[in-house]
């Protein structure tokens, strides 16, 4: 070949990895190790890229599997529990009766609570068959309530919540009427199953944490909890 | 002078420049003059004693060179006019010391378990030597560390010294105000007797009426939708091993910055006049009409 045919050569490689109009000392400085002809990445750079990588996956490998075991419960439903509270004839449809049944097991006392159960009453519309099983815990903060006989009505000691025969907030800080619980009637005992929270028109939501308040758009502001029951 | 002289050579304070011979420390004439060859044995050996501590100090620091950052840290220079309301914060810091402190020996008794925790205070409280002291300094602690963080961070507002440049020591600080009320919420639940039942029902169904996520972080704190065995264990496990790890990770921080940035002088003193003004105002005026010629 021609010496004229070398620097056409050299111009076009020289055109191909873009040291033509590169700075003078831009084209002086030496390929590092390793560099090849049409290369897309220094090696420098892949391996700094593989490290990282490789870094990130070791790191979510452990934290990944700790955050999850950590948040699990969030979506874990628990097995559902009834449990019998006393024969149909105890429970009357003009006052409650109040009943104590372990909603939580494993943890003794602490996990028990109180249930305010009576019949279905004609004169409020509801099913004389059906069973009313209303939760003493306030709708407030989750104090427990107490229904008191004189004035029919269910009042908070902490804040001055006070309820309605059927549940029905009338006084006090309360969002929402009392929770219930489902009740179901099993050779002729009462029998007292997953709690549920109600809309101020008492129509069945899943069960909300006290404080939260339940129908329209606050169902989609307090959204329901994977934890929870579906109501009745 | 004379107490100075009881500080180990490595970490006595710096000279200033331009005074003795440059180098780091007062001359320790007292450990160099001394010919041993005319003392007796006694006196050699005393003076072998005297020495062994600073001895061993240029030893770790010669390996560690950790006495550049300590006496940059001790000697540092504080603003005209500090005065006791900068005290708050090492109060706090204290504060926390004696908790984590109390806080380890009490775990030395305690059982996070539902059926056993309220008795193990009780064991605590009643037979334990000393017990209802230390219970009753981590249990009064706590609120007296709330009450210390509130006011130093009142004293960081009032005296304007979350300004520019410490306005991220300010945003560490309210991170550390809010992990330490964790503290006191997650501590609060650990007697398990009525009082802390209720009061973490209410608390963490406080947390649940933030809307949205309000519910799921209400079932977190519980370990699922009733309070249950597990969430005092999960309340043990949050404070007593992941707010303390990261309290004492920030209060590193923090200091690191109080350190490298200096406090503020309080607002009630005027800033000194610079004195040098008028010559730095001439090499400017002189520099500007050299301007780009040179």
């Amino acid at each position: 070949m021609a010496l004229s045919d070398w620097r056409r050569l050299a111009d076009e490689a020289n055109k191909r990895n873009g040291a033509e109009g590169a700075s003078p000392a831009e084209r002086a400085k030496p390929n590092p190790p390793g560099y090849f002809e049409g290369e897309s990445m220094t090696r420098r750079r892949a391996f700094t890229i593989a490290a990282q990588g490789l870094g990130g996956l070791a790191g979510a490998a452990v934290v990944l599997p700790a955050v999850g075991f950590a948040v699990a419960p969030i979506f874990h439903r628990g097995k559902e529990r009834w449990e019998a509270v006393g024969p149909v004839g105890d429970f009357v449809e003009d006052t409650y009766r109040q009943v104590v049944f372990t909603e939580t097991e494993g943890i003794g006392d602490a996990g028990k609570t109180t249930a305010y159960v009576r019949k279905g009453s004609k004169q409020l519309g509801e099913d004389p068959k059906s069973i009313v099983a209303v939760s003493n815990r306030c709708a407030h903060l989750g104090c427990p309530v107490r229904f008191v006989e004189a004035a029919g009505n269910f009042i908070c000691p902490c804040h001055g919540g006070v309820y309605d025969f059927q549940g029905k907030r009338i006084g006090g800080p309360p969002v929402r009427p009392l929770d219930h619980f489902q009740a179901r009637i099993r050779n002729g005992q009462v029998e007292l199953g997953p709690r549920y929270s109600v809309t101020s028109q008492l129509e069945p939501v899943r069960a909300r944490d006290p404080g939260e308040f339940t129908g329209g758009v606050w169902e989609y502001l307090y959204p329901p909890r994977p934890s929870t029951f579906p109501p009745p | 002078m004379k107490l100075d002289s009881l500080i180990p050579a490595p970490l006595r304070k710096p000279a200033k420049p331009g005074q003795g011979n440059g180098a780091k420390g007062a001359a320790p004439a007292d450990l160099k003059t001394a010919p041993p060859e005319r003392a007796s044995d006694a006196k050699r050996l005393g003076d072998q004693a005297k020495d062994a501590p600073a001895d061993v100090l240029a030893w770790v620091d010669q390996r560690t060179a950790a006495s550049g950052f300590l006496t940059g840290m001790l000697y540092r220079k504080v603003p005209k006019g500090t005065n006791w309301f900068y005290t708050l914060g090492s109060a706090t810091l204290i504060a926390f010391v004696v908790q984590a402190t109390t806080g380890v020996f009490l775990a030395m008794f305690y059982t996070p378990s539902t059926t056993q925790a309220y008795a193990s205070i009780s064991h605590i409280n009643n037979d334990v030597f000393l017990g209802q002291f230390v219970h009753g300094m981590h249990k009064w602690g706590s609120s007296v560390m709330v009450i210390l963080v509130f006011l130093h961070m009142g004293r960081t507002f009032f005296f304007g010294a979350y300004k520019y440049p410490r306005e991220l020591n300010w945003v560490i600080g309210v991170v550390l105000l809010i992990l330490t009320m964790t503290m006191a919420f997650t501590g609060y639940l650990l007697p398990f007797d009525q009082r802390s039942f209720w009061a973490s029902v209410v608390g963490i169904n406080i947390n649940g009426t933030g809307p949205v996520v309000g519910p799921y972080l209400s079932d977190f704190l519980r370990a699922g939708p009733e309070l249950g065995a597990t969430t005092l264990s999960r309340f043990y496990a949050i404070h007593m091993l992941l707010v303390p790890g990261a309290i004492i990770a920030l209060i590193g921080a923090h200091l690191y910055l109080v350190v490298k940035l200096g406090t503020t002088a309080p607002p009630w003193l005027r800033a000194d006049k610079p004195k040098v003004a008028e010559p730095i105002a001439r090499l400017d005026a002189g520099a500007g009409s050299n301007g780009s010629g040179g």
